[in-house]
């Protein structure tokens, strides 16, 4: 691997990202499956980096899913997306910052469709009257979250109290990164680093003290893939593309996986239960599977959130040899404890998987 | 021999700068060739051999150089401008100093499909993924870190040719037999790698190209696949996995391979365009210089006393960018007797 | 557990691993069975094609991608009529070939 070599196409593909105003739309689905990522993303961003970002509770679904699996047509999520932008120049800003991959992919086509077609704009907006009296600037700039946080990955790593590194050995963990299809695959230059060898995450990955590895088939899809997911019949090419990547990774022995969408995340966690049953293979050390960490929850590791607060005991694969590993502290017995602490139920083991 | 007035310059002393040259100060004229690198020989003295006959590229150049060698060559010398006069061009040239000239003949070439655009190929960032450039430098030198003893050896063909995205829809012409060729030379050199070639079509339209192609599936069992690699990455060994189509069999394939050699393409020199701008010749839809008849009169633009010869206006085999530049010779003498 | 779904087989083609010593074996004993291009001659030829699925433009590829068992029955349809001998452009001796073929298990070993 020639590094200059990726350095150079980074280089290519560096995207503007103003540094402070943002307004923030969320995910449908990721407060389900990592319930604090969110809210420490906003905690980082404001609490910790002295950031401004705004958010209103009235902003829905940017109708994504709906778009990608076929039920509505492209029309009717341009004007639930020109809501949103409606609401975004309400509150002031110029700045959208997305938590979810597909929705940034729906934004970033919506604008490229609008910038290509204006009468479609002007179409929309005219829906949008008609629905609910509003109007609407598009916005100046449109980010993933986790480009902002490839932008301050310096100043987190200035307030960082755990490194990417193992404890024992001092070598730096070697990480996956798994970025989400709909980031840059439709428009690479809207991503930072392009298509074939995105930086946002093995950016903050390695100023962080983590070693990326990229296997052969990095640039594959985790398999969510929507219409495969959601229908049951279909799922097993969902989990056979799951798989194709666990077994490329393999031999590279990752300590985790980084991910930026809300999809992958959950596919490439779960998935290596379903994996582990059907197959009786793990992919971890020791019988156990490879974590899966949200960008967000890796930042705040980094930043010495107890790992409880940041819902990791939700995830399928256990992340307690990778905490140990790096040496964040962590209490077995809070680790079902809820808010107020309550318990909130262990959930049954696996019968190959190795959980705590 | 008579001896003539007209000056004439030949920009880029390639095979057809030099062979023109050559022709037309054997019709008396005062060829001046003009070359922006420190040799003559252009493209083709970094190569080899040369197909079919496994000539080695040499043989090509020496008699060419021994033959021009007494034609005023100008080494290392860039053109800064081209200011067209009435009947005259005026060549501003980088040492500062000036060349007034009846005619100009561009020879300016090609320039290789930067392989690195391809980004999913993975030249300049995979230890194992070259150029059919350097394949051939290291024919030459025997020094490149990445050839180590390969078990597995891919080539690529059409890297950056017959692609839109690219920006180059061309066919490039001589990738295909270059392909066999250097597929076959790797073969002799390392008799028990498996060769694998992924070609979109197989264009092998010269003389004796099939019959090589027959020997390279008989005599040393290369194995063809039709399909297009779609990406490459790279093994924990440093090895270079690699996915395509084998569109015979509707299949997706992978292979892993100690080396890739992508097979880039052929684009107009950019330096030409340039030249083109500052002297009225137009180009062609396909990125190349454009001729004033693409059948009848492939070595004449569409101003007089501008003329082409070999691959400004294409991608060219040896043999037709030799023809080429005696046929614009020619009608550089033709268009000097039609004046006097 | 039933999940009620699980992986898929892949229909992909690893060529690291692929068996050919069954197509080398017949390479050395048919030399032109190399220069197929695949242009299907043979097949649009074929008298049992349309009923069989026979192919020697398949046969030979499935020979060098490891699929065996669809070789083994696509050559049970062959009726050695010789057409395909008569049309095929490289000059293959289809028959030869097919016969060698029948006489090689999938080792490669001559076994008839």
């Amino acid at each position: 691997m020639i590094y200059q070599g990726k350095q150079k196409i980074w280089a290519d593909y560096q995207k503007e990202i103003p540094d402070d105003h943002w307004f923030y739309v969320r995910s449908c689905i990721r407060q389900n499956f990592f319930p604090a990522s969110e809210k420490y993303f906003l905690k980082i961003c404001r609490d910790l980096l002295g950031r401004d970002i705004y958010e209103s509770e009235h902003h829905t679904t940017c109708a994504g899913i709906a778009y990608h699996c076929d039920t509505i047509p492209q029309e009717t999520a341009m004007t639930v997306v020109a809501r949103q932008f409606a609401l975004m120049t309400e509150a002031g800003y110029d700045n959208l910052v997305t938590s979810c991959i597909t929705s940034f992919g729906n934004y970033t086509e919506i604008l490229e469709t609008w910038r290509e077609f204006p009468e479609l704009e002007a179409k929309i907006r005219e829906h949008l009257w008609k629905a609910c009296r509003r109007e609407f600037n598009k916005p100046k700039y449109v980010a993933h979250a986790s480009d902002l946080v490839y932008k301050l990955r310096g100043e987190i790593a200035e307030r960082a109290k755990y490194h990417l590194v193992s404890r024992a050995t001092g070598e730096p963990l070697r990480i996956v990164e798994h970025i989400g299809c709909h980031y840059s695959k439709m428009f690479p230059h809207k991503g930072v680093g392009g298509a074939e060898y995105p930086c946002v995450l093995s950016g903050m990955a390695e100023s962080w003290g983590g070693q990326i590895i990229d296997y052969p088939e990095r640039r594959h899809c985790c398999g969510f893939g929507f219409r495969q997911y959601f229908v049951q019949a279909n799922r097993g090419y969902s989990v056979s593309n799951t798989h194709k990547k666990f077994e490329s990774m393999e031999p590279f022995h990752p300590d985790a996986i980084i991910t930026n969408c809300p999809g992958c995340p959950y596919f490439l966690d779960r998935w290596q239960y379903v994996i582990a049953e059907q197959t009786g293979k793990t992919y971890g050390r020791n019988g156990y599977g490879i974590p899966v960490l949200t960008y967000e929850e890796l930042a705040g590791l980094v930043l010495g959130v107890d790992p409880w607060d940041l819902g990791l005991q939700v995830h399928q694969v256990a992340v307690e040899p990778l905490l140990d590993k790096i040496g964040i502290p962590y209490d077995p017995a809070r680790k079902y404890l809820g808010m107020n602490e309550k318990e909130i139920m262990k959930p049954g083991l696996p019968s190959v998987l190795k959980c705590c | 021999m008579v001896n003539r007035q007209p000056v004439i310059a030949v920009i880029g002393a390639g095979i057809a700068g030099l062979e023109a040259a050559r022709q037309l100060a054997a019709l008396g004229y005062k060829p001046v060739l003009i070359e922006k690198s420190g040799t003559t020989g252009g493209h083709v003295a970094q190569w080899n051999r040369l197909f079919p006959d496994m000539t080695p590229a040499a043989d090509v150049i020496e008699p060419l150089r021994a033959q021009t060698a007494g034609i005023k060559t100008l080494l290392g010398t860039e053109i800064s401008a081209i200011n067209r006069l009435k009947d005259e061009y005026n060549i501003v040239l980088s040492d500062g100093s000036s060349l007034l000239c009846q005619a100009v003949l561009f020879a300016t070439g090609f320039r290789l499909f930067d392989a690195s655009k391809k980004e999913e190929y993975g030249y300049g960032i995979y230890d194992h993924v070259i150029t059919n450039r350097d394949l051939e430098r290291w024919f030459n030198t025997r020094e490149d870190r990445r050839i180590q003893q390969p078990k597995a050896v891919g080539f690529v063909h059409c890297v950056g040719s017959r692609d839109l995205k690219a920006g180059n829809t061309q066919c490039s012409k001589v990738c295909c037999i270059t392909a066999i060729k250097q597929a076959i030379e790797m073969k002799e050199e390392f008799p028990d790698a498996e060769v694998y070639c992924f070609y979109m079509d197989l264009r092998l339209f010269g003389k004796k190209y099939e019959d090589f192609y027959i020997k390279a599936q008989r005599d040393h069992g290369i194995h063809f696949i039709r399909g297009r690699v779609s990406e490459v990455g790279e093994a924990i060994d440093g090895r270079v996995v690699v996915k395509a189509e084998d569109t015979l069999s509707g299949r997706p394939v992978k292979v892993t391979l100690d080396l890739l050699v992508l097979m880039a393409g052929i684009l107009c020199n950019p330096d030409a365009l340039r030249y083109a701008r500052d002297t009225g010749v137009a180009v062609d839809d396909d990125g190349f210089l454009k001729s004033r008849d693409n059948l009848a009169a492939i070595t004449e633009s569409s101003r007089p006393g501008i003329f082409f010869a070999g691959a400004c206006t294409g991608a060219k085999t040896v043999p037709e960018t030799l023809a080429e530049a005696r046929s614009a010779a020619l009608a550089i003498h033709q268009y000097f007797s039609n004046r006097a | 557990m039933d999940f009620g779904f699980k992986l898929s087989p892949s229909s992909a083609v690893n060529l690291d691993t692929v068996d050919r010593r069954r197509y080398d074996r017949l390479v050395q004993l048919v030399p032109d069975a190399c220069t197929c291009i695949g242009c299907g001659s043979c097949s649009a030829t074929c008298t049992s094609a349309s009923w069989t699925g026979m192919s020697v433009r398949k046969v030979l590829l499935g020979l060098q991608r490891g699929r065996d068992a669809e070789v083994d029955n696509m050559l049970s349809g062959c009726m050695l009529c010789g057409k395909c001998t008569m049309v095929c452009p490289r000059g293959i001796n289809t028959r030869q070939l097919i016969l060698t073929l029948c006489r090689l298990d999938k080792n490669g070993e001559v076994v008839r």
